[in-house]
C-alpha cells in the first residue's frame, strides 16, 4: 500500500512501509522549467529532516532538493544524470530523486496529500 | 518606473504586450517593464530554435534615442567625448557597439550607435541603450553634450529582433532590401509595406536584424513574422543562453561601472587613433591598460563537470587561492553543457588554464575557455 505526501518546498514522497521515495511535483517542475542539471546524494547518506539531499538546476536557476524527512539514502535514481529532461517529462513517476528509509514514520504525519497540495498550489496562484 | 503608494511598482508595457499574453508569454517584471521570459515551447528549445531557424524577439523596452546636431562632425565629436568607439569615421549607413564611459574608465552602460544613411539626415544617430539604463544614460548625455547637440528620446516606437540562420530568408519575403544589408550596416525600409528602421546586427552569435517600428505598427509586423513557419516568438530566458554562448557581455552582470572595456576584453571596440588620442572618460585609465595590461580580464570559463555555475561563483587557482568570480553563467544548449564567464587576474586568464569553481560549498574543475563558446555566424557579404 503506498500513499502520496506532499511538502510545501513541492516535493512528494510516495511511502511504501518504511522506504519514501522522494522527487519533485509536476507543479515544481512547471516552475523551474527545462531542467538540464541535477546532483544526488550518496547512497548511506543520513540525512536530517530539512537537510539539503539532491540539487536541481533548470535553465533558469538552481534548487535544493531538501530531505523532507529523516532518514538514510537507500538508492539514487542514477537516470536523471544523465537525462535530466526526465524530470520535466515525468516529474512524479520516473523521475524521482532518492529513496529514504525513514527513522521516524512520524514526521510524515500532517503532510499533505494530492487533493490538500492541489489546493495549496491553488491558493499560492 | 512610477512608484506607488504602497511601494508596488507599475511595470510598463510594449507595444506587444497584449501578442505575449496571446502567445501565452510568462510574463516577469525586467528593468521596469513585464517582459515574457519564455513562451510554452519553454527556454531550452526557444533557444536551440533560433540557432536552428529564426527567432523573434520584443526588445522594445530598449532605450531609443537620436543625437543631432548640426553636422556628423559636430555630433561625432560630441559623442566621443562620452565613448571610446570610432564615431567620426562611421560611415553613413552603417553601425557600432560602443560603451558609455565614467571618469574613471568604468562602464555606465553599453550601446549600438547608428549613423543614418539618409544624406539629408546629416548630423543624426540614432542610439540603442539599455532599458535598465536609459534614465541615467540620458540625464549623463544630457549633462555632458555641448548646446548645439541635442538628445532627443524616441518613446513611440518599439524594437523588434529577428535573429538565426534563416532570418534573412524570412525578411526577404516582405523586406528584400533588409537582406541586401551587409552585417553592421542599417537603412529605412519598407517592411510589407509598413516604414521600418533595420539594422543587420543582434546579440545572438546569428546572422539577423533589428526592427525598429512605430509602436501602433508593431503589432502588424510581429504577426507577419511569425506568420512564417521558421519563425518562433523568443522569451528573456533564451535571449540569455544565446548571449552567453556567444560570448557577450550583459550590462550590470559582466560589465559595470567599475570594469574597463580592457578589462572586460572589449578592447577591439576602441579604434586605433582613439587609442592613440584618448579624448574619452577615464583615457589615461585604459591607455595604461593598453600599455601594461589590466590586474583583471573578462574570460570564457568551462566547467569540466556537468554543474552550471552560476553568476557569482567564486573562482580559485589550483592552490585554492581566490582569483575572480563568474559574472555570467549557466547551461548553454547549443553548448550542450555549462558554460559561462567572469573576471579573474590576468596572470590566470590564458586559455587553458586550470581554475576551480566553488559552487555549493566544493571545488568543481574548469579551464579558461576561448569565446565565443559557440561560432558567431553573423552575414558576411561576399566579395564581388
Amino acid at each position: 500500500m503506498t500513499e502520496m505526501k506532499y511538502t510545501e518546498d513541492h516535493e512528494y514522497l510516495r511511502v511504501d512501509g518504511d522506504v519514501a521515495t522522494i522527487g519533485i511535483s509536476n507543479h515544481a517542475q512547471e516552475q523551474l522549467g527545462d531542467v538540464v542539471f541535477v546532483e544526488l546524494p550518496e547512497v548511506g547518506k543520513v540525512c536530517a529532516k530539512g537537510e539539503e539531499a539532491a540539487v536541481v538546476e533548470s535553465v533558469k536557476a538552481a534548487a535544493e532538493v531538501n530531505a523532507p524527512v529523516s532518514g538514510e539514502v537507500v538508492e539514487t535514481n542514477g537516470e536523471l544524470e544523465s537525462n535530466p529532461g526526465l524530470v520535466n517529462e515525468d516529474p512524479e513517476g520516473g523521475a524521482w530523486f532518492i529513496k529514504l528509509k525513514l527513522s521516524d514514520k512520524s514526521e510524515l504525519d500532517g503532510m499533505m496529500d494530492a487533493d490538500a497540495y492541489g489546493k495549496f498550489v491553488a491558493e499560492q496562484g | 518606473m512610477i512608484q506607488e503608494a504602497d511601494g508596488k511598482q507599475t511595470l510598463k508595457r510594449t507595444p506587444l504586450h497584449a501578442l505575449h499574453s496571446e502567445l501565452g508569454g510568462k510574463m516577469v517584471p525586467f528593468a521596469g517593464f513585464e517582459m515574457p521570459v519564455q513562451y510554452p515551447l519553454g527556454v531550452l528549445k526557444e533557444h536551440l530554435h533560433t540557432r536552428a531557424k529564426a527567432g523573434l524577439f520584443d526588445v522594445s523596452h530598449m532605450g531609443q534615442a537620436f543625437l543631432t546636431g548640426p553636422g556628423h562632425e559636430t555630433v561625432a565629436a560630441a559623442l566621443e567625448t562620452l565613448v571610446p568607439g570610432e564615431i567620426a569615421k562611421l560611415g553613413p549607413g552603417r553601425l557600432r557597439y560602443t560603451m558609455l564611459l565614467n571618469e574613471d574608465g568604468g562602464i555606465l552602460d553599453d550601446l549600438m550607435v547608428t549613423r543614418s544613411l539618409s544624406p539629408g539626415d546629416d548630423g543624426r544617430l540614432m542610439l540603442v541603450v539599455n532599458a535598465a539604463c536609459k534614465t541615467a544614460d540620458y540625464a549623463h548625455m544630457r549633462a555632458k553634450l555641448p548646446d548645439n547637440v541635442k538628445l532627443e528620446p524616441v518613446e513611440d516606437r518599439a524594437l523588434l529582433a529577428i535573429q538565426g540562420p534563416a532570418a534573412a530568408a524570412v525578411m526577404e519575403r516582405w523586406c528584400p532590401k533588409a537582406s541586401e544589408l551587409a552585417f553592421m550596416t542599417a537603412s529605412s525600409a519598407e517592411f510589407d509595406g509598413i516604414g521600418c528602421h533595420i539594422s543587420r546586427c543582434g546579440y545572438t552569435g546569428e546572422d539577423g536584424f533589428e526592427i525598429s517600428v512605430a509602436a501602433g505598427e508593431a503589432d502588424q509586423v510581429a504577426r507577419t513574422l511569425l506568420s512564417h513557419d521558421d519563425v518562433e516568438a523568443i522569451g528573456l530566458g533564451a535571449r540569455d543562453s544565446l548571449r552567453l554562448e556567444a560570448g557577450l557581455c550583459l550590462y550590470g552582470h559582466d560589465i559595470d561601472e567599475t570594469t574597463s572595456p580592457v578589462e572586460a576584453d572589449l578592447v577591439w571596440s576602441i579604434s586605433k587613433r582613439r587609442r592613440v588620442e584618448g579624448g574619452f572618460p577615464g583615457a589615461e585609465r585604459i591607455q595604461r591598460e593598453l600599455r601594461d595590461g589590466p590586474s583583471r580580464l573578462r574570460v570564457g570559463i568551462q566547467p569540466e563537470g556537468k554543474a552550471p555555475a552560476r553568476e557569482g561563483v567564486e573562482i580559485a587557482d589550483a592552490n585554492g587561492t581566490p582569483i575572480g568570480a563568474i559574472t555570467s553563467g549557466g547551461f548553454g544548449p547549443s553548448a550542450g553543457g555549462p558554460v559561462a564567464m567572469g573576471y579573474v587576474q590576468s596572470a590566470h586568464a590564458a586559455p587553458g588554464t586550470g581554475v576551480a569553481l566553488i559552487v555549493r560549498g566544493s571545488a568543481r574543475p574548469a579551464r579558461v575557455a576561448e569565446m565565443p563558446f559557440v561560432p558567431h555566424r553573423y552575414f558576411r557579404k561576399k566579395a564581388v
